[in-house]
């Protein structure tokens, strides 16, 4: 599985590394906090590690694992106390810069026909992410392409990320869903933070490497010593043995012309009878980003709020036109997820916008896995006519 | 933006022309082929191409088929009611391109497709010694559905259009063709090697006559489409309106038949 530049390259770091104990984790969030950020974190809570407010390092899920598999999410009780002993959860950090709901404008009628439009106020409190992983870091810098380079800029993006610090984690313990490494996304964390964190296996030592001037500033209030060579060692070695965890693979060969050529494949609708269409994998996914505009009226229809919510290109009313739908079939909706992760994507993005953490995996109720689905549009023969259908049989 | 009714025209039993002032700083102005977003707070937004005159003196006129709840709405509009207006939004058909210069154009309208057509019938009229032959062939599906009968007898009757029409059933009496808007493109004039084709309407309709004028003999990358999708946003964000590699709404709505027929020769893409 080469890193063959299926995903995005990231800046590489500039700063040095550190070592900080725990108690100068706890530190770091509160010169955090006390600079006004919010900071956003793992935290235990709903039978998940989820992504919400910290306040203090007591609010992190030391000790706590995962078990993932296709259609399975459950917690397990780690045998020590690491504080990120788990991989991705069913949050991401997406929702952070990208709100699943957000006010755009509210709008009042006024005299006879009239009315008068008002931007509803942003919510800009600064954000810091505290254990973001590699592929999360990819996953950003996909975002970035999307909202920050793409055919528009989206103001509320702009605003969130260009305040956010990123404190990333390498990753320790993989799970069995993830394929960071087939994406060349991860284990460890190459680029694109402010601190990255490397939990060593003994004691409560952490090796900090500083990714910006920023991550640089933050590193000097808070209590760090040099670090050995043996744990500039160990901190490599964590990245080692994660990467050999990982035995999920995606391969990325030919994928974009696969996804192309492939559009009559027999597996579409072979797909469609276990897909529930219910868009679990595109809200878990850390690059969808889609999304509908509704109207959300008052009772007297005076008032109308314009909000956005995130949309997912597996519901039917997603490509409505003219009192239908473009893709009504269940295997045409699946197609265009995935021929867009991992194929037209790049047509408009320059990058893949899969970035291997398998959340869509984990998340499907019916386990559906993107990498087996494409090693079965791998396999030929292609049934001639699947969703797809000949111009004669349309008269 | 907010615009008020000027004036509304029933076009056909669930077609409306809408023609809009500005009752405050007006959108730049739309390009043949290029889109608004209508907007009725409380109700929603709707994508709707110019189907009036692309100029800066010229009202902003959208011509709008009640299909769902906010076209209905908006074909509902009384005089002096306003109107949310976002854009204009896409590609436009590209007139301006010298390419153009001295071509035969070849202008293929389906249905409700005439309407973001009648913009660069405008405007080719406006410039008609800067082209060769130019020929409209108008398909719908019975008499009473053609768009802007009045404006295609004026064209037909100045010689400066070929103007031929058909219909897919027809009244006693109907002077014109009775099929498909494809079976008018041998009726085409001018040189096939210096033809531009400017194509809009049903998707189907649109993939047979591509075909067909590529078929003539007609270059697929001077054979431009109109496609429609679910455009939401309008600046290629909010991805409702993907077809492959586009957003219709930012990449198109107006492509080239060489760019788009592979996409468009598969169902439900």
């Amino acid at each position: 599985m080469a890193r063959d530049g299926f995903c995005l390259d990231l800046e590489p770091p500039t700063g040095e590394a550190a070592v900080v104990g725990r108690d100068a984790l706890d530190a770091l969030i509160a010169v955090l906090r006390a600079d006004g950020y919010e900071v956003i974190g793992p935290v235990r809570r709903d039978g998940v590690i989820a992504l919400a407010p910290v306040t203090t390092l007591g609010d992190l899920p030391t000790g706590w694992g995962d078990e993932q598999q296709p259609g399975h999410y459950r917690l397990v009780g780690r045998d020590d106390d690491a504080l990120f002993g788990y991989a991705v959860g069913p949050h991401s950090w997406k929702a952070e810069l990208f709100p699943p709901r957000a006010d755009l404008y509210e709008v009042r009628r006024s005299g006879s026909g009239g009315f008068e439009v008002q931007a509803s106020p942003p919510d800009d409190r600064p954000r810091a992410f505290l254990g973001v992983r590699a592929c999360e870091v990819a996953a950003l810098a996909v975002q970035d392409r999307v909202f920050l380079e793409g055919a528009t800029r989206d103001p509320v993006y702009a605003r969130r990320r260009a305040q956010a610090v990123v404190i990333a984690v390498d990753c320790g313990d993989p799970s069995s869903s993830c394929f960071c490494a087939s994406m060349g996304t991860g284990p460890r964390v190459t680029g694109g933070f402010d601190l990255a964190l490397t939990e060593l296996a003994t004691g409560d030592a952490l090796v900090v490497r500083v990714g910006s001037d920023r991550g640089a500033a933050l590193l000097a209030r808070i209590p760090h010593r040099t670090p050995t060579r043996d744990e500039l060692d160990a901190s490599r070695e964590v990245s080692r043995s994660a990467e050999q965890l990982l035995r999920r693979r995606l391969d990325t060969t030919g994928l974009r012309e696969l996804l192309v050529a492939e559009v009559e494949h027999a597996e579409w609708d072979a797909v469609a009878e276990r897909c529930l269409a219910c868009g679990n994998c595109t809200s878990v996914c850390p690059t969808c980003f889609c999304s509908s505009v509704e109207e959300v009226t008052d009772l007297a229809g005076e008032r109308a709020v314009r909000r956005r919510s995130w949309a997912s290109c597996f519901s039917q009313q997603f490509s409505y036109l003219n009192g239908g739908t473009a893709r009504a079939g269940i295997g045409a909706r699946y197609r265009q997820w995935l021929s867009h992760k991992l194929s037209t994507w790049f047509d408009q993005y320059g990058t893949s916008g899969c970035v291997g953490c398998g959340r869509c995996i984990t998340w499907c109720p019916v386990g559906i896995d993107l990498t087996r689905e494409v090693v079965a549009l791998r396999t030929r023969p292609s049934s001639a006519t699947a969703v797809g259908m000949s111009l004669a049989e349309e008269l | 933006m907010r615009y008020r009714v000027r004036a509304h025209f029933r076009e056909t039993h669930d077609v409306v022309t809408v023609v809009l002032d500005p009752a405050e700083e007006p959108v730049p102005v739309p390009r043949p082929g290029q889109f608004c977003m209508l907007w009725l707070p409380g109700v929603g937004e709707s994508a709707i191409s110019l189907s009036g005159r692309s100029h800066p003196d010229e009202p902003l006129v959208h011509t709008v088929r009640a299909v769902g709840p906010v076209t209905a709405a908006l074909c509902a509009l009384g005089v002096g009611d306003e109107v949310g207006v976002r854009g204009p939004f896409g590609r436009d058909f590209g007139l301006d391109d010298p390419d153009l210069d001295g071509a035969d154009l070849a202008i293929v309208a389906g249905g409700l497709g005439l309407a973001p057509l009648r913009p660069v019938l405008y405007r080719v009229l406006d410039e008609r010694d800067r082209f060769g032959e130019v020929t409209l062939l108008v398909g719908a599906r019975a008499p009473e559905e053609l768009l802007y009968p009045d404006e295609l007898e004026r064209w037909s009757r100045s010689g400066a259009v070929a103007v031929f029409q058909t219909v897919d059933r027809a009244w006693p009496n109907w002077p014109h063709e009775v099929g498909v808007v494809t079976q008018l493109v041998p009726l085409l004039r001018g040189r096939v090697d210096r033809t531009w084709a400017f194509v809009c309407g049903p998707e189907l309709m649109m993939r047979y006559a591509a075909r067909s004028l590529v078929g003539r003999g007609i270059r697929p990358e001077r054979v431009l489409v109109s496609l429609e999708r679910n455009m939401q946003c309008g600046f290629g964000l909010c991805g409702h309106c993907q077809l492959g590699p586009f957003f219709v709404c930012h990449d198109g709505p107006v492509l080239e038949w060489s760019r788009v027929e592979s996409l468009m020769a598969v169902r439900e893409r």
